[in-house]
C-alpha cells in the first residue's frame, strides 16, 4: 500500500509479556485514550492493564438465544396447531415434550450464530482490510512473537516527541511511525468491471435456465414423470395383442349391476314396471338428462325437431298417440336397448336416470297435449301459491 | 524438555504440570513448524495419499450415481431390514463427529490445557465427519434432490414438516451441529489466517488469507471479545454435542421395535460417539504428527490422554451392552429377551461378537501405561475401535429389524457391492478432506499454542491457569 503523509500513530515493539503489560499500564496512567495493544495471542491481565470493561458480548447471545426459543416454539405452535392442525401419534396439537429437541437446537443455533456474527460485525467492526496497521513491519512482527503498542495521532494528548520518549523509556525495542495509506478507489463504471458483470449475469442466467428447464427433467431428476408403468392408450410389450388397456375378464359383473332381461330383443312381449315415482327430484333429474342425451335428436320439447339439421335422420315426435300410449317400460326399453337408428344409451345413463327420463317424457307429453281443464288447474294452483 | 522416563522416579509426581509444548520451542519456531505444510509444495507421498483417497471417493460416487439412476433397489435394503447401510453409516459418521467439539468445547471448559494441540484438528475432523454423515440420510431417501422438503418453508402444498417426528429433530440437530461447529472452527481460525496473511510472500495466498482473516489485527480490543466469544461458544457447544447423538438415538428409541425401544439409548449413544470419535482422532493424528513433524506440539502425552478417554468411554459402552441384556431379562418381556439372545447367538452373532471384542475387550489394554504410550499398538486398537463402532450400529439396525414380533415377517439382510462402495466412498470423502485440510490450513491453532508455550504469559500471572 502506498502511504500518504498523514500520521496515523506511533508504534512500539516490546519483546516480552511483562514489559508490554507494564507499558500498557503506563500509557493508561499518562492519560492516553486512543491506543491499542497488538499481541499474537491474548495476554492474561492485559484487559485490566488497558482499563477495558468486561465484554458485553454475552448479552447478544442471551437476547438472540431467547429470541430463538420464543420464535421456534411459537412457529411450531402456529404451524402444527393453527395453520395446518393434524393429530399425529395421538399427541395434542401443542405437543410440548415433542417440541423440546427442536426448540433447544434452534436456541443454540441462533445464539451461536449471533455471537459470532455480532462479534465480527458489531464488536470488531470487521471486515476491515484497509486499516493503516495492515502491511506494516509492525504488524508482521506482532503477528509472530512480538508485543506491540500503538498510540493514535488523533488522541488529544498526542505529541510525537513525547510519545517516542515514553516508548523508549518503557524499553521498546523498536519505535515506528505509521502513516495513513493512500485511498484506493474502485470505479463502478469501468469498462472491465461492466464486462465482468455482464458475463457473470449471462452465466448465471444460462445456468439457471439449464437447471430449471433441462436438468430437472433429465433422468433421474425427472420428478417421477417417467415411470415403468403402462398409461392409457399406451402399447404394451407384455400382452400378445399389444394393448396396454385391458378389458375385464369375460363374465365379470360390476358392483351394483342389475341385469336387464330384455336386452337385444326388438319388441319384447312384456315390459318392466316403472319403479321410480315421478317426484319433483326425479323429474328435475330426468329433464337434465333428457336435455343432455335426448334433445340433440328429439328436440328440446321432444317434437322430433333435431338440432342436427338433417345430418342425421330425424326421429319421430314423442307426442304422437302411439308414443303416449306406450307403457313406461316400453320407453325405458327403447332407451336401454335402442331402436332402429337409435343406439343403446345404457352406458351413458344409469338405470335410475333412464326411469327419470321416462317420467320427464310423460310430463312433456301431458303439457304438449294439455286440455282446458289442465290450464284451469294450473291457474288455480299458481294463484293460490302466490305469496303475500 | 524431554519427558522423563517413568522408571526414573520411585513414584509419579502428579502435581507436576506436563508442558503442552515440548522441545523448548520459541514462538517463532512454533509458527514455522505449523505453517510449514502451507509454505512448501506437496511431496510425492502426499500426492499418493491424496490419489488413494480420491479413488475411494470416486468409487463411492460411481456407486451412488448407479444407485440414483436405477433406484435404491441396488442396495441390500428390503423388508424387513429397510434401514440398511445408509442409516448405519449416518450414525457411524455422526458419532465420529463428536470428538472434535468435545475436545474444543468440553475440555476447554474443564481447562484441560493439553487440548490446545489437538483441538483444531479434531474440530476439522468433526466438520468433515458431519459432512459425511449429513449425506447419508439424503442418500437413504433415494432422491436427494428433493431434500428441500425437509426444511419448513412456505411451499405450494401449504404443508409444514412434522415437528414431532424424530427424523425432523435429526434434521435440526445435525444441521445445527454442523453450522455451530463450522462457525466455532472458523472463529478459531481467524487469528491464524491473520498470521498466515502476515507471513506469506505469495500474492495469491495473501489475497485469500486477507479475505478469510477479515482484517484481524491481533488487537487486544479484539482479543477481549474474542476470548469471551470462545467461552460462550464452548458453553453453547457443550450441551449441543450431547444433544446431537441423543436426538440420533431417538430415531431408534422412539420406535416400538424390540431392541430399539429403550431409555438407555441416549447416554449409550453419546458415550459410543465420543468413543468412536476419539479413536478416529487418534488414528489420524498418529500419521499427521509424524508426517508434518509435529511431535513436539502433538506430544505422546496428548495421545496418552486421548487413550485414557477411549478407555473410559469404551468401558461405558461395555456397561451399556451389559445393561441392555440385564433390562431384557429383568423386563420379563419374551420378545425383548428373544431379540437379545438372537443378537448374541442368532444368524448375525458374528457381528455382535466383533462389536463386543473391538469395543469392550481391546480398549481395556489401555489400562497399561506402556500400551497407552506405544504408537503402533494404539493405532491398531484405535482402528479396531472404529471397526467395532461401525459394527455396533450394524448390530442395532440389522439384528433388531430382521427378526421382530412376527416370525412370519422375519427376513435377512445381505449388503450389495453398492452398499460397500458407498461406505468406502464416504471414507474417501473424509480422508480427502482431511488430507486437503492438512495442506491448506494450520492443523494446530497457532495463536492458542503460542499462548501455552513457555514464557508466553506475564510472570505475575505465572502458574495461573
Amino acid at each position: 500500500m502506498d502511504r500518504t503523509d498523514k500520521l496515523f500513530g506511533i508504534t512500539a515493539l516490546f519483546d516480552n509479556p511483562d514489559s508490554i503489560i507494564n507499558a500498557a499500564k503506563k500509557v493508561v496512567g499518562e492519560g492516553y485514550k486512543k491506543f491499542d495493544v497488538n499481541t499474537p495471542y491474548p495476554l492474561h491481565g492485559m484487559d485490566s492493564a488497558m482499563g477495558l470493561k468486561n465484554s458485553k458480548l454475552g448479552f447478544v447471545t442471551l437476547f438472540f438465544g431467547f429470541s430463538g426459543t420464543a420464535f421456534i416454539l411459537l412457529f411450531m405452535y402456529w404451524s402444527m396447531s393453527i395453520d395446518y392442525p393434524m393429530v399425529i401419534g395421538g399427541k395434542p396439537y401443542f405437543a410440548l415434550p415433542a417440541f423440546i429437541p427442536i426448540t433447544f437446537e434452534f436456541t443454540v443455533l441462533l445464539a451461536a450464530l449471533s455471537t459470532v456474527f455480532g462479534m465480527i460485525i458489531a464488536f470488531f467492526n470487521l471486515p476491515f482490510n484497509d486499516h493503516p496497521l495492515h502491511d506494516t513491519a509492525y504488524m508482521k512482527r506482532v503477528s509472530v512473537d512480538r508485543y506491540g503498542l500503538v498510540i493514535l495521532a488523533d488522541d488529544l494528548l498526542f505529541e510525537e516527541n513525547k510519545v517516542r520518549e515514553l516508548f523508549l523509556s518503557l524499553g521498546a525495542i523498536e519505535v515506528e511511525k505509521i502513516y495513513y495509506p493512500e485511498k484506493v478507489t474502485y470505479p463502478v463504471f469501468d469498462a472491465k468491471f461492466i464486462t465482468f458483470l455482464i458475463i457473470v449475469a449471462a452465466a448465471v442466467s444460462a445456468l439457471t435456465y439449464f437447471t430449471l428447464n433441462k436438468f430437472m427433467y433429465m433422468v433421474p431428476y425427472n420428478w417421477m414423470s417417467e415411470q415403468d408403468k403402462v398409461i392409457p392408450q399406451e402399447k404394451s410389450v407384455f400382452f400378445a395383442d399389444k394393448f396396454g388397456m385391458r378389458e375385464p375378464v369375460e363374465g365379470t359383473v360390476a358392483r351394483g349391476f342389475i341385469p336387464y332381461p330384455y336386452m337385444g330383443i326388438a319388441e319384447p312381449k312384456e315390459y318392466l314396471i316403472n319403479p321410480v315415482l315421478p317426484t319433483r327430484e326425479s323429474i328435475a333429474l330426468g329433464k337434465r338428462k333428457f336435455l343432455t342425451f335426448c334433445s340433440p335428436c328429439h328436440g328440446n320439447q321432444a317434437d322430433g325437431d333435431s338440432r342436427l339439421r338433417g345430418q342425421f335422420p330425424s326421429p319421430p315426435s314423442l307426442h304422437t298417440q302411439r308414443a303416449i300410449d306406450f307403457p313406461d317400460g316400453r320407453i325405458y326399453h327403447v332407451i336401454t336397448n335402442g331402436q332402429n337408428a337409435m343406439p343403446s344409451y345404457a352406458a351413458q345413463v344409469t338405470r335410475e336416470e333412464r326411469w327419470s327420463i321416462v317420467n320427464y317424457i310423460r310430463v312433456l307429453q301431458r303439457s304438449k297435449n294439455a286440455t282446458d281443464e289442465d290450464i284451469k288447474e294450473i291457474k288455480k294452483e299458481s294463484s293460490s301459491n302466490v305469496q303475500k | 524438555m524431554k519427558e522423563p522416563e517413568i522408571t526414573d522416579y520411585p513414584f509419579v509426581d502428579y502435581s507436576r504440570e506436563i508442558p503442552v509444548v515440548e522441545g523448548g520451542l520459541t514462538r517463532a519456531e512454533i509458527e514455522q513448524i505449523v505453517a510449514k505444510p502451507m509454505d512448501t509444495k506437496p511431496t510425492k507421498k502426499y500426492l499418493i495419499a491424496l490419489t488413494i483417497s480420491v479413488s475411494f471417493l470416486l468409487f463411492g460416487a460411481i456407486c451412488l450415481a448407479i444407485s440414483f439412476y436405477y433406484g435404491v433397489g441396488m442396495w441390500g435394503n428390503d423388508q424387513p431390514v429397510a434401514w440398511g447401510f445408509p442409516i448405519i453409516n449416518f450414525v457411524f459418521w455422526v458419532g465420529i463427529g463428536h470428538a472434535g467439539t468435545l475436545i474444543s468445547a468440553i475440555l476447554f471448559l474443564l481447562r484441560q490445557r493439553w487440548r490446545t494441540g489437538i483441538a483444531r484438528f479434531a474440530e476439522a475432523m468433526t466438520i468433515f465427519a458431519v459432512m459425511c454423515a449429513g449425506l447419508f440420510p439424503l442418500i437413504h431417501v433415494g432422491r436427494p434432490w428433493l431434500a428441500g422438503y425437509l426444511i419448513p418453508y412456505p411451499n405450494q402444498h401449504s404443508l409444514w414438516v412434522n415437528f414431532v417426528s424424530p427424523l425432523v429433530w435429526d434434521v435440526f440437530a445435525v444441521s445445527t451441529y454442523f453450522t455451530v461447529s463450522l462457525v466455532f472452527w472458523y472463529t478459531g481460525l481467524i487469528p491464524d489466517f491473520a498470521m498466515l496473511r502476515d507471513r506469506t510472500t505469495s500474492k495469491v495466498k495473501k489475497y485469500i488469507y486477507r479475505i478469510f482473516s477479515l482484517g484481524w489485527r491481533h488487537s487486544n480490543r479484539q482479543w477481549q471479545h474474542y476470548e469471551k466469544a470462545y467461552m460462550i461458544l464452548a458453553g453453547l457447544a457443550t450441551p449441543l454435542v450431547l444433544s446431537v447423538h441423543t436426538v440420533v438415538s431417538f430415531d431408534f428409541a422412539v420406535a416400538v421395535l424390540p431392541g430399539w425401544h429403550s431409555t438407555i439409548f441416549p447416554p449409550y449413544f453419546v458415550a459410543g460417539a465420543i468413543f468412536s470419535g476419539f479413536a478416529m482422532v487418534v488414528t489420524v493424528l498418529v500419521f499427521v504428527r509424524k508426517v508434518f513433524d509435529l511431535e513436539n506440539i502433538i506430544t505422546i502425552n496428548h495421545l496418552d490422554n486421548m487413550n485414557k478417554v477411549i478407555l473410559l468411554t469404551g468401558s461405558m459402552v461395555g456397561y451399556a451392552y451389559g445393561t441392555e441384556f440385564f433390562m431384557a431379562w429383568y423386563s420379563g418381556n419374551p420378545i425383548e429377551q428373544f431379540v437379545f439372545i438372537n443378537r448374541a447367538f442368532g444368524p448375525f452373532a458374528w457381528s455382535y461378537w466383533i462389536m463386543v471384542s473391538c469395543n469392550v475387550l481391546f480398549p481395556q489394554l489401555f489400562w497399561f501405561r506402556k500400551i497407552r504410550r506405544s504408537v503402533p499398538v494404539m493405532l491398531v486398537i484405535a482402528i479396531l475401535v472404529n471397526v467395532g463402532m461401525w459394527f455396533e450400529r450394524f448390530v442395532i439396525v440389522v439384528t433388531s429389524l430382521h427378526r421382530d414380533f412376527l416370525p412370519s415377517s422375519w427376513g435377512t439382510f445381505v449388503p450389495t457391492i453398492f452398499d460397500i462402495g458407498i461406505l468406502a466412498g464416504s471414507f474417501g470423502l473424509f480422508f480427502t478432506l482431511v488430507i486437503l485440510f492438512t495442506k491448506t490450513l494450520p492443523v494446530v491453532s497457532m495463536s492458542e499454542i503460542k499462548a501455552m508455550s513457555e514464557g508466553a504469559q506475564p510472570s505475575h500471572h505465572g502458574g495461573h491457569e
